[in-house]
């Protein structure tokens, strides 16, 4: 009888430790398999943009193409930096002052991301509620620091990381 | 599941089918004994198998002509419709044909609805019907994006960022599914790959769903358990093949009416622009066939919430056989459970038409009450109404009372009798 259990104890053991080694390496496969589909070296090639800033006047933006996705780029007006400076915070549904926002010294530069944090859209500018951007998608409403202020979006448009590599360039990226 | 063992004739079939049985399976498929009551509502089966053969079909050749690259699926798609010959009909039977296969698909689940065909013991056909469905949606979505317009670019933007609504790992995945960080080639690619295998999942589960319907038998109109085979079925071939055919006929005359006079009135006119990443549509729809789910996403105000809600409103689908408590299947003797029904239908056509209206007054109002009574109605009313609901009686089987021309008392039984 213990002979018996014994011998059933053993074959437990070696069909545990197959369907373990099987596992791993079915696992192995799998992940190459899952992790092709992931952005390639092309794309992360792609991830900085050099942008010419010299051309811009006051109150003016313009839109370049960062990794494929729209980047705002807008020269504010001290009255329009005075205007996002003045929000109170409790009117935010995503609290952030202004100042997080940009580089300090250069105010009056704001560079976000031109997607709307909803679905992915690209909100027009000049419109909505706010003075600031509308997403005609599903109608949401940022100010003219991006932050959302009224609709479905969760958060404000999001900052990229970016630097000034002289007063007329931005990069991005 | 054949009820008599089939011997084929001569000497070289009973060889073969000695070794694969497919005369068998023919035999069975012919003989198979259907309930002789079934009435139009149940050729929708046999014309989704048209529909599926048909853009399984027309897709292979326009996959001849289509290049799946950014840069020149669009121009490959207006090649198609000017250059190859005839691919302006075969682009249009495609396109018009996904619209046909929802139409087909939405009929066949209300009829399912209304007859109770999803109740114990046609469970599992349920299931599978509702994964080709999702399947359906999918490759329809993938198969939208492929021309590279407006809508295609923004439609795909928008559905890819439903996942980002996910926590923590939401922004992660929405860059996996696209293999860039934003729609993008890559993700252009690997739609065309899944829209071309998706299809055949859907055939392979189609063989499923036909398989677990053949267990049990067709469900019918007065929805009661028959004797098979018995004076109450018909052999499958030629009685329901030649009904089947004739609903067909009038269904590819609607066909062909859109493919021929109508061809983009199902679409949108902005897909006949190229595709723009830095300009937004002033008004994104997506298909007809997916808007009551639109509705639903744009009716609540927060984002993983009405993301949520939307993949909830067909999840709830699946677990219906154990919501509804009747024990009665077909709606024909529930006289209650009959009103929710088209109430249900007249919901879901509603949040229809709001989803394709902005998302402002009064439509996101109706679109709120449209959502809160899609969900009560499977949650409370299924359940609540089938078990207070005072059903009328059900006949005995399908012959006596067609025979006898009219509901005797005696010939009814009740729902607990034995058959």
């Amino acid at each position: 009888m213990s002979k018996e259990e014994k011998k059933v104890n053993r074959r437990d053991f070696l069909f545990t430790a197959s369907y373990t080694v099987g596992a791993v390496g079915l696992g192995a496969v799998i992940w190459p398999m899952i992790d092709q589909m992931n952005p390639d070296k092309a794309q992360q090639a792609l991830a900085t943009t050099e942008v010419d800033i010299s051309n811009i006047e006051p109150g003016k933006s313009i839109t370049v193409l960062w990794r494929g996705k729209p980047v705002f780029l807008k020269r504010r007006t001290p009255e329009e930096i005075a205007e996002a400076r003045a929000v109170n915070m409790d009117d935010l549904p995503d609290p952030q002052m202004d100042e997080e926002r940009v580089k300090e010294g250069k105010d009056e530069w704001l560079v976000m991301l031109g997607v709307c944090t909803h679905l992915g859209c690209v909100p027009l500018k000049d419109k909505g509620d706010f003075n600031g951007w509308f997403c005609p998608c599903h109608g949401s409403h940022y100010d003219v620091s991006g932050r959302i202020r009224k609709g479905p979006a969760p958060t404000n448009m999001e900052i990229p990381k970016f630097e000034f590599v002289d007063s007329n360039t931005i990069k991005i990226g | 599941m054949s009820e008599h063992e089939y011997t084929p004739k001569s000497k070289a079939g009973k060889w073969f089918n000695d070794r694969l049985p497919l005369l068998t399976l023919g035999a069975h498929l012919t003989d198979y004994p259907t309930p002789k009551n079934l009435n139009y509502w149940w050729t929708f089966g046999g014309i989704l198998t048209f529909c599926l053969i048909t853009q399984i079909v027309t897709g292979i050749v326009l996959a001849m002509h289509y290049v799946a690259h950014a840069d020149l699926a669009f121009a490959s798609v207006e090649h198609i419709m000017r250059d190859v010959n005839y691919g302006w009909l075969i682009r249009y039977i495609h396109s018009n044909g996904a619209s046909m296969f929802f139409l087909a698909v939405y009929i066949h689940i209300f009829r399912s609805l209304f007859y109770g065909s999803y109740k114990s013991p046609r469970e599992v056909i349920w299931i599978i019907g509702l994964m080709i469905y999702l399947l359906m949606m999918a490759a329809a979505f993938m198969g939208y994006v492929l021309p590279w317009g407006q809508m295609s670019f923004w439609g795909a933007t928008v559905i890819t960022n439903l996942f980002s609504a996910i926590p923590l790992v939401g922004d992660s995945i929405t860059t996996w599914l696209w293999g860039a960080y934003s729609v993008d080639n890559p993700t252009l690619n690997r739609f065309f790959s899944l829209h071309y295998l998706i299809p055949f999942l859907i055939l392979g589960l189609v063989v499923l769903h036909i398989w677990a319907l053949h267990v049990p038998g067709n469900n019918n109109p007065v929805g009661i358990d028959i004797k098979k085979p018995s004076k109450d079925t018909v052999p499958f071939h030629p009685y329901i093949t030649i009904k089947d055919a004739f609903a067909l006929l009038v269904f590819m005359i609607i066909f062909a009416g859109f493919v021929f006079f109508t061809p983009n009135v199902l679409g949108h006119s902005d897909n006949y622009i190229p595709a723009n990443p830095l300009v937004t549509p002033a008004h994104i729809v997506p298909e007809w066939y997916l808007l009551p789910f639109y509705a639903i996403l744009r009716s609540v105000p927060d984002k993983l919430g009405g993301v949520i809600l939307m993949f909830s409103a067909i999840f709830i689908l699946f677990v219906l056989p154990w919501l509804d408590t009747s024990k009665v299947r077909s709606a024909v003797f529930r006289p209650i459970y009959r009103q929710f029904f088209w109430i249900l239908v007249i919901d879901v056509l509603m949040l229809g038409y709001v989803g394709a209206m902005p998302a402002e007054g009064i439509y996101l109002v109706l679109a709120r009450v449209g959502t809160i009574y899609y969900f009560l109605h499977f949650i409370v009313v299924m359940p609540v109404v089938g078990y207070l609901e005072k059903t009328d009686p059900i006949p005995m089987s399908i012959s006596e009372p067609v025979l006898t021309g009219g509901a005797e008392p005696s010939l009814a039984r009740k729902v607990n009798d034995k058959v």
